[in-house]
């Protein structure tokens, strides 16, 4: 077995492992863990099997097979930040909801307190 | 009932809110008056409630859509018919809010905006800010369809339709110019009425002249954004 396809197996299956162990904690939410899961698991497969890693790199013309373990790892980091600015955006929208109904709250209260 | 509140959104304004509110208590008396304290970091609040009007502070700086948008939320919640946008800077006059008005209750338009570029010599803007207005007003009058000569003016008045709208959806980041967009694109009829308008009696302007190409690139993207948008 060649030091880069161990190094590739070990990469992929410490990130496997870490996104498990974030979910057990209940570090990381099923689902912003799904698309983690997903991209550490089919990393993995291809770096177990070089056959399988082969075949894929020739359908799309891929000279050096391991460079496609770095287009699936770049499409996935791509997805996943683009997944992350719309979770973001979302977030934001809802922070300044809140942030908007605790100045109307606040002050209907200090009316409420003024003609008691 | 025809209920009108004016929104003063206020951002460190605390030098020149009194001057405002002297102002306004001249010239529009029957009004309610909402200052949305923007997280200032001054006694902006403390100022406006010495003033007897009604303060509502941000927990903390939401920019100037955010907090327009929350003096809306306090018109739709308190059902108010009429609202008017009114800086808290001393830049606007209170004097000419009748002219907003008059249009708005004839019914001629949902949204009445006080354009300082009708009245001709009033305004002498520099070159630079003088290409910056044409090409706003060129763009915007084109997506429009109607000619709009101040895009940026905060110095507006709308009806009851409108405050439920932007109650909603009221934009962050270059409120007044894709406010007219989104406003076009849900169907509300605009229109402008020349007003004059002073300079600033305190604070500073969000603009500086550095920041102004870059600015009005990022309003253009902004637009175009908004007409990719679906509008609810």
């Amino acid at each position: 077995m060649d030091i880069l396809k161990a190094l590739a197996i070990a990469g992929s299956a410490i990130l496997m492992f870490l996104v498990l162990e974030l979910i057990r904690r209940g570090r990381l939410k099923e689902r912003y863990a799904l698309l983690w899961l997903f991209s550490s698991i089919v990393l993995l497969i291809f770096s177990l099997s070089r056959s399988l890693l082969e075949y894929f790199s020739r359908m799309i013309g891929i000279y050096y097979p391991p460079s496609l373990l770095f287009l699936i790892a770049f499409v996935f980091l791509l997805l996943i930040t683009l997944h992350f600015s719309s979770v973001i955006s979302g977030l934001s929208e809802k922070n300044k909801r809140l942030a908007q109904e605790i100045a109307l709250l606040r002050k209907a209260l200090e009316e409420g307190q003024r003609s008691r | 009932m025809n209920k009108i509140l004016i929104i003063i959104p206020a951002f460190n304004e605390e030098v020149s809110l009194p001057g405002v509110m002297q102002d306004l208590r001249n010239h529009a008396p029957d009004a309610d008056i909402l200052v949305v304290d923007d997280g200032s970091s001054d006694r902006t609040a403390a100022v406006a409630r010495q003033t007897g009007v009604n303060v509502a502070s941000l927990p903390y700086n939401l920019g100037i859509g955010g907090a327009m948008q929350t003096g809306y939320q306090y018109a739709r919640n308190n059902g108010y018919q009429i609202a008017i946008q009114f800086d808290g800077d001393g830049q606007h006059m209170a004097a000419e809010i009748g002219e907003l008005l008059d249009l708005l209750r004839q019914g001629r338009a949902d949204i009445v905006v006080g354009s300082r570029f009708l009245k001709r010599g009033e305004y002498r803007p520099t070159f630079f800010r003088k290409v910056g207005i044409w090409i706003f007003s060129t763009v915007l009058s084109a997506i429009l369809g109607m000619p709009v000569t101040d895009t940026t003016s905060g110095f507006r008045a709308v009806n009851r339709r409108v405050i439920e709208f932007f109650a909603r959806a009221y934009p962050e980041d270059y409120p007044e110019v894709e406010s007219l967009v989104l406003l076009h694109r849900a169907g509300m009829t605009i229109a402008e009425v020349p007003v004059r308008m002073r300079d600033r009696t305190g604070g500073r302007s969000s603009i500086t002249p550095i920041r102004s190409a870059y600015y009005m690139i990022k309003v253009l993207l902004a637009v175009f954004v908004d007409l990719l948008k679906k509008v609810r």
